[in-house]
């Protein structure tokens, strides 16, 4: 087997030979279960008239499956971005960089392997991530007689997105934990950008074309781009998104831009 | 063993903003011999060895494995076995998966992995989680990731903190053991005497410069005899050898006479018809040249 082949067999033992990514895989399931089925049952119920003073047909349910069916990313993206930064930011912590490193001297084949192991992950959690939207959307959904749209070859492409666009995520989480290798603070970079920064920018984004058009560019932007259907595309219509595989060069884009600056600079420095 | 090899540190600085933790370094390690290398607390030891192991970049100087840098070794874990500090674990894995990890990364046969377990004494630990582990088990799981590849070469830092008596005992034949197959070992440590049983050849440094380098009989050169007499009438025999010339000072057990034979010693006091109580030599020990050679340099 060639080097890199047995770093990214050594990598893919390292995560699953702790608990994090489990962790981070129930968390994520449980949450996008509660909120697709939760949201799912509250706009059949709305749909069906079934609310209390609500009348048939209020809300309209076309589209509303694929949206309740990308909670799995729309959501659930911080997941994968954790789950890679903490792949990269675990070493440092718990100095495991020096068996890692005197395993494979070679930090950019380190670097490299860690990339190609977590898209796999990533790309597992988007499918976690799919099993919890589709179970509690289509399944909330099917209550009120709703169409779940489970038969569309839309619906399916939209999952195959859905996955492409997580194993961006975690590919992303590589390169924001190649940088900043510090864990708390890629951590709180994480929750405060993904909860706090860009939903802010992007609602400013509705209020001018010109701010549209730089704010379409964002990271979860573009990832709803190329997934195709979200809460917040649905919350603010009329703004353009980028095309699904614009959306995807984006993402891949700022993993590539981070996972490069990080390669060129802290993941070179002495490890003491 | 494949692969045996001397360590090479050739002119080796390092600063670490204006410090320099190691200031032009040179030494060589040979094989069949197990080198102490030693220094007090912040001498550089463990920077010396990162250096070496391709961790921290030095500032100046090379140090590679008979001429060859650790990064460029075919195969890293089958030429050299290195076990630094014992931290160097997550909490969060078994001991057995933290050496599959390291044995899948070098296409190292996963028996290897429990021989080595069996090895260090943790057969019975080796799915416990490494956070549960005791200092002296961490060492030991060290070791084992040192020995996993059936290295030519030995890098150990201070393998011989947190080990209980019998480990130590345990350690020192290992040791003895790997250098009489022909391998290469480095042993750091901040004490002589924890490493003077086992080793044949020291490396002193003290603030990152080379003190002494050589065989371990020849810092016993440098050492200094005396003798502790003592007799029922101390005050006659003070007299009777300051009679003879000799330098005498007072102890609580006796008087110590510098720079003579207790030969010397016992005819003086023949002589003067004093019975003595007791006659000892006394060296002044390789650990106190150990500790005038480092405080020399400071
Ligand atoms: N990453 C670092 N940044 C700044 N200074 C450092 C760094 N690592 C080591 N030093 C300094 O370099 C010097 C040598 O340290 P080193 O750890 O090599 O000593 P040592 O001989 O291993 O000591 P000990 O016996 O305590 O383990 C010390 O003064 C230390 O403070
Ligand atoms: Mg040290």
């Amino acid at each position: 087997m060639s080097t890199f082949l047995r770093t990214v067999s050594a990598e893919t033992a390292k995560i699953t030979t702790t608990r994090m990514w489990w962790v981070l895989a129930l968390v994520l399931f449980v949450y996008v279960l509660v909120l697709s089925g939760g949201l799912g049952a509250l706009f059949g119920a709305g749909s069906s008239g079934s609310l209390p003073g609500g009348t048939t047909g209020e809300i309209p349910t076309t589209g509303l499956a694929p949206l309740l069916y990308s909670f799995a990313s729309s959501i659930g993206y911080v997941f994968p971005v954790l789950l890679g930064a903490l792949a990269v930011t675990g070493e440092v912590r718990h100095q495991t960089l020096t068996p890692t490193l005197l395993a494979t001297p070679r930090r950019g084949l380190v670097l490299a392997a860690k990339l190609v192991v977590l898209l796999g992950f990533g790309a597992l959690f988007g499918v976690i991530g799919l099993v919890a939207s589709v179970g509690g959307g289509a399944g909330a959904l099917a209550l009120f007689d709703i169409d779940t749209e489970l038969g569309s070859s839309d619906t399916w492409a939209l999952f195959a997105r859905l996955v492409l666009a997580m194993a961006l995520w975690a590919a992303v989480g590589i390169g924001l934990g190649s940088v900043v290798t510090n864990q708390v603070a890629v951590i709180v970079i994480v929750i405060a950008f993904t909860q706090f920064v860009e939903p802010v920018l992007r609602s400013v984004g509705a209020l001018a074309d010109w701010i549209g058009d730089i704010v379409r560019f964002l990271p979860g932007a573009a990832s709803d781009a190329l997934v195709g259907a979200s809460v917040f595309s649905a919350m603010a219509p009329g703004q353009e998104s980028l095309d699904w595989w614009v959306g995807a060069l984006v993402l891949a884009g700022i993993a590539a831009v981070l996972t490069v600056i990080g390669a060129l600079t802290t993941w070179r420095r002495d490890v003491t | 063993m494949t692969d045996v090899r001397t360590i090479d540190i050739e002119a080796v600085t390092k600063r670490f903003g204006p410090v320099a933790a190691v200031n032009a370094l040179s030494f060589q390690v040979q094989p069949g011999r197990v080198t102490g290398f030693l220094g007090p607390n912040g001498a550089g030891k463990t920077t010396t060895l990162r250096m070496l192991l391709g961790l921290v970049r030095p500032s100046q100087g090379r140090a590679t494995f008979g001429g060859v840098p650790y990064s460029e070794l075919v195969s890293p874990l089958r030429t050299v076995g290195a076990a630094l500090e014992a931290a160097s674990f997550h909490p969060g894995r078994t001991a057995r998966n933290h050496l599959r990890v390291a044995a899948t990364a070098s296409g190292i046969a996963r028996s290897r992995v429990d021989e080595v377990l069996g090895l260090v004494g943790l057969a019975e630990f080796a799915d416990r989680r490494v956070g549960g582990y005791s200092l002296g088990m961490r060492q030991r799981l060290g070791l084992a990731f040192a020995l996993l590849g059936d290295p030519g070469v030995l890098v150990l830092d201070e393998p011989i903190n947190g080990l209980d008596p019998e480990g130590i005992k345990w350690i020192r034949s290992l040791l003895r053991a790997l250098a009489s197959e022909g391998r290469t070992v480095l042993v750091s440590s901040h004490l002589l005497s924890e490493v003077q049983q086992s080793v044949d050849d020291v490396v002193i440094i003290a603030r990152g410069e080379l003190v002494h380098s050589g065989t371990l009989a020849s810092l016993s050169a440098g050492d200094s005899v005396s003798v502790l007499v003592d007799a029922p009438d101390r005050s006659a025999l003070g007299d009777a050898l300051a009679a003879a010339g000799y330098a005498v000072t007072r102890a609580r057990s006796g008087l110590i006479v510098a720079g003579v034979e207790a030969e010397e010693v016992g005819r003086t006091a023949f002589e003067a018809g004093i019975p003595l109580s007791s006659l000892q030599r006394q060296s002044s020990g390789l650990e106190d040249t150990f500790l005038h050679l480092v405080e020399g340099n400071r």
